[in-house]
């Protein structure tokens, strides 16, 4: 700095010069005003990080026994295991081990379980419970588990008949039906143990959601955010299925189990009864704000976290007001439910971004320091690492093309939405990223301590909203905007990323014709596991992204991938195959009639799925020979 | 003498020819929803399957309905797939399907009680000081419900299901003094404020469309798979011919009824 003030001082005893620097800084000035403006409407794209070096883990990560007993692996969520027999080297010679079919035909989003030697999968709706035994050939059928939903629960769920599956704990087996009700089964005999009917379909209410078991309670949360129903988390007890607990998203503190405990970091979080007065009179009791994503869990902190859904209706200028505690996530203590933070990724949601990705719980050296943090790719294009003790955004960095906000303001926790891409009824506004799925859905990341690297299965999408079109449901007749979805710049819908939390930047990523909405695996033999929407399951290295080794399944591939020790010592890799979920709707039959009008419009980039795969669910079990 | 044998003859020829004719019956499929009165309902006694069996009767069609409730999906789950052939009551130029030319329109209707002062307007004033009824249909404001949240009444809304055993909550909720006003839609509001219990007012939304683009008046049409031109120009003659009647079923249900715009205008969206 000192250096170049000197030589100006002598450059402006010149006069030419002077002239020219003059013009130069004018020219300077106006290329400078001209770039802010065109920041305004333009687009953020994720940096990619130059001589990335692998920075292993330095923190904990629970024992691991072989097995896989809840779909994200560990309380962590990382989706990691510690099996490396298949590696980097080997991964080539990857064969099918045992396939088994569903025979169903819809979106397969469940996670097979490995418990004892017993192999379990969850399917969509009817939602029934497989057990397969991994001692003998072939894995036959042990028993299956029927709970018969009602079928009226179909017109209800959102986007797909989707489960995503069950949870393993102290010789159960629990899970939640499409029709609101928990179940635990007996994991030996498949005898149901209970079942608790925990919501109401005729509210709009549908559960496709994973529980999560901690310390003896059974946590779900409900989905239908688009039906205006009322959000929450609920915790059952495990040995009885009696509620033990139950926390709103939204209404008064007492419904939300906001008490003396709730310390939320940024005071716009702070006060009391948000979630009544951060909307119109009574608009909460419909508020959306559904819990249908992931749950993890801090042993230590004691404290469990998720996120919670968009706001309803979808119309933003009916709910004027940052509509709390939506779109948002909260940390409770799972013993009694009270809140002890919460952070609002989308206050005031005008995209549909639902908060209920992932949290994967780690501890990362941030500005020279070790924090206990939890990374969260959220649908509004922002991988965000936030202090778990506390709720404080230490980062959010933009892992997909943005337009419709300009960044999170570290110092208030804001996210600075872009008003001209502020959607208004009536008025058309075009070039909006995310799209409605989001940058990053439902599909689960994973974590490998080896490389330090979190891998983020993801969207590529943008959206213009066009003109009005007549809509109707039942008769009733109405107007929606008709949405169209198209690949953002790059061609392409989808990418599967392999991201460091520290720096906050892409180290390598693989693009893919379609949205990647399948879950992540990630091994200690360096190899990720990843499914595309057409129907190939794919081994890349870790360190690299290079494609090991491919196996083409029978239909789109939007399951989530484990890996186990089998009864023979061998690692075996599952996935369950059979598109649907909302992106792949349009393979699976039956969808939706406002793909073309409505906010859902996901068949513009769909159309060409089904040229590509065919319905119809099954396992596929992969081992080296 | 010869008259038995002939009557035979004769009565054996059109046994004949009427079971090929049965055999060669078509048959017209009806997508139908069973639990939505006053459109439909499994026992046939909805406005919309009245309107159908006419069509079927003068088609020379077998009806049979194809019973689905008409929530997200079912356009392509069930008139796409060909598992039925029409939809009786869909907006004009609704997008998944190839629509007829209307054949009625309705509008956006208050609906209050006869007692309080008459409201036409969605900018009338007295509007702030009220608690207002609206439909909310899946994750959408029915449209007066969004012109009401544009024009800051937000916190005058009160949002109401429309389908299924609810659908004339919105109705009995106004009788009942819950809300001081609801906006329906018009079929809905004009059948189930005869069975209110007391007399309600039925008083058009004004304006028809609402600056922002918004309509609160529809015109209706079937709706058929797109391409099926045969069908639709069909059932156009049809609805034509037999206007008349199909306004007496509307009257009988007390739909409100506004006039049809001329064919040439009828090609504009919504309205």
């Amino acid at each position: 700095m000192r250096g170049s003030r000197k030589l100006s001082l002598a450059i402006f005893q010149q006069p030419v010069l002077l002239f020219f620097i003059l013009s130069l800084i004018i020219l300077f000035a106006h290329i400078v005003a001209c770039t802010a403006f065109a920041q305004t409407s333009s687009m953020q794209q994720p940096v990619v990080e130059q001589n990335y070096q692998p920075r292993s883990y330095q923190g904990q990560l629970e024992p691991d026994d072989g097995q896989w007993i809840r779909p994200a692996k560990d309380f962590a969520s990382t989706r990691y295991s510690s099996l490396d027999q298949i590696n980097a080297g080997n991964a080539k010679d990857l064969k099918p081990a045992f396939t088994f079919s569903t025979g169903m035909t819809r979106g397969h989003e469940a996670a097979p379980l490995v418990v004892d030697n017993t192999m379990y999968i969850v399917t969509p709706f009817p939602n029934n419970l497989y057990a397969l035994d991994l001692t003998k050939p072939g894995a036959p059928m042990k028993w299956v588990y029927e709970p018969v939903p009602t079928p009226a629960s179909q017109g209800v769920a959102c986007c797909d008949i989707v489960n995503r599956g069950a949870a393993y704990d102290n010789g159960k087996i629990y899970y939640n039906t499409l029709d609101n009700q928990t179940v635990a089964v007996d994991a030996k005999t498949g005898q149901e143990v209970w079942k608790t009917r925990v919501g109401d379909i005729n509210k709009g209410e549908s559960m496709t959601m994973a529980p999560l078991v901690v310390k003896g309670k059974v946590l779900v949360g409900n989905s239908g955010g688009e039906f205006g129903v009322r959000g929450w988390l609920t915790a059952l007890d495990a040995k009885t299925g009696k509620i033990a607990w139950r926390a709103y998203t939204a209404g008064p503190d007492k419904d939300v189990l906001i008490g003396s405990r709730f310390r939320p970091f940024y005071p716009q979080d702070r006060g009391q009864d948000l979630g009544v007065k951060s909307w119109p009179p009574d608009a909460w009791k419909i508020g959306g704000g559904g819990v249908w994503g992931w749950i993890s869990y801090d042993p230590q902190l004691n404290l469990i976290y998720y996120g919670t859904a968009n706001p309803g209706p979808w119309d933003a200028e009916a709910r004027p007001g940052d509509n709390k505690f939506t779109s948002g996530i909260f940390a409770r203590d799972p013993d009694t439910g009270e809140a002890i933070w919460f952070y609002q990724f989308s206050p005031h949601d005008l995209y549909d971004y639902d908060a209920v990705n992932e949290n994967i719980l780690l501890d990362l050296p941030i500005r020279g320091q070790t924090r206990r943090v939890l990374v969260h790719p959220d649908r509004n294009g922002y991988v965000y690492v936030i202090d778990r003790t506390s709720g404080e955004v230490l980062s959010a960095s933009v892992f997909a093309p943005i337009t419709t906000s300009r960044g999170v303001d570290l110092k208030t926790g804001e996210l600075q939405y872009v008003d001209e891409k502020k959607p208004i009824t009536g008025k058309v506004v075009q070039g909006l990223c995310p799209t409605a799925p989001g940058a990053k859905d439902w599909q689960p990341s994973a974590f490998s301590p080896r490389t330090g690297l979190i891998y983020i299965p993801h969207n590529h999408l943008c959206m213009d909203e066009e003109d009005l079109t007549p809509n109707y449901i039942a008769g009733t007749p109405y107007v929606g905007a008709n949405v169209r979805m198209y690949d953002a710049p790059g061609g392409y819908g989808g990418e599967f990323t392999a991201w460091d939390p520290v720096e906050g930047k892409v180290v390598w990523t693989i693009p893919d014709h379609f949205p990647v909405w399948s879950g992540a695996l990630a091994t200690a033999g360096d190899v990720v596991f990843y499914g595309t929407l057409d129907g190939w399951f794919k081994a890349v290295d870790a360190h690299s992204g290079k494609l090991l080794w491919q196996f083409k399944t029978g239909s789109g591939i939007i399951g989530q991938p484990t890996t186990y020790k089998g009864p023979d010592g061998k690692q075996y890799v599952a996935i369950l195959s059979g598109v649907g979920g909302w992106a792949g709707a349009i393979v699976a039959g039956g969808l939706d009639a406002r793909d073309e009008s409505a906010a859902l419009g996901f068949a513009g980039v769909m159309k060409d799925l089904p040229k590509y795969t065919n319905k119809g669910g099954m396992l596929y079990v992969f081992a080296l020979p | 003498m010869y008259s038995p044998c002939l009557k035979f003859v004769a009565g054996f020829l059109l046994l004949v020819s009427a079971v090929g004719a049965d055999a060669q019956t078509r048959e017209l499929r009806v997508c139908a929803d069973p639990d939505n009165i006053p459109f439909s309902s499994r026992d046939q006694t909805g406005f919309e399957n009245r309107i159908a069996a006419l069509v079927a009767h003068d088609l020379d069609a077998r009806l049979i309905f194809i019973w689905q409730r008409m929530g997200r999906g079912f356009v392509r789950a069930y008139l796409d797939n060909g598992q039925c052939d029409l939809l009786v009551g869909i907006p004009q130029n609704y997008r998944p399907v190839l629509s007829t030319r209307p054949y009625y329109r309705s509008t956006y209707v208050f609906v209050a009680r006869p007692a309080e002062p008459a409201i036409s307007s969605l900018d009338s004033s007295t509007l702030h000081d009220l608690k207002i009824g609206v439909q909310v249909v899946e994750e959408e404001y029915t449209p007066p419900g969004e012109a009401l949240a544009r024009r800051g009444l937000q916190a005058a809304i009160v949002g109401f299901d429309t389908t299924g055993d609810g659908a004339d909550s919105i109705v009995r909720a106004v009788a009942d003094h819950k809300v001081d006003l609801a906006i329906v839609w018009g079929p809905l509001a004009g059948y189930f404020a005869t069975k209110a219990g007391q007399q309600l007012r039925i008083t058009p939304v004004e304006p028809e469309v609402d600056p922002s683009g918004l309509p609160f008046t529809f015109a209706i049409s079937m709706g058929v798979r797109k391409g099926n031109l045969a069908l639709r120009d069909q059932l156009e003659k049809i609805l034509s011919q037999r206007a008349p009647d199909i306004r007496a079923i509307l009257d009988e249900y007390g739909v409100p009824q506004l006039p049809l715009a001329t064919p040439r205008d009828s090609d504009g969206v919504a309205n």
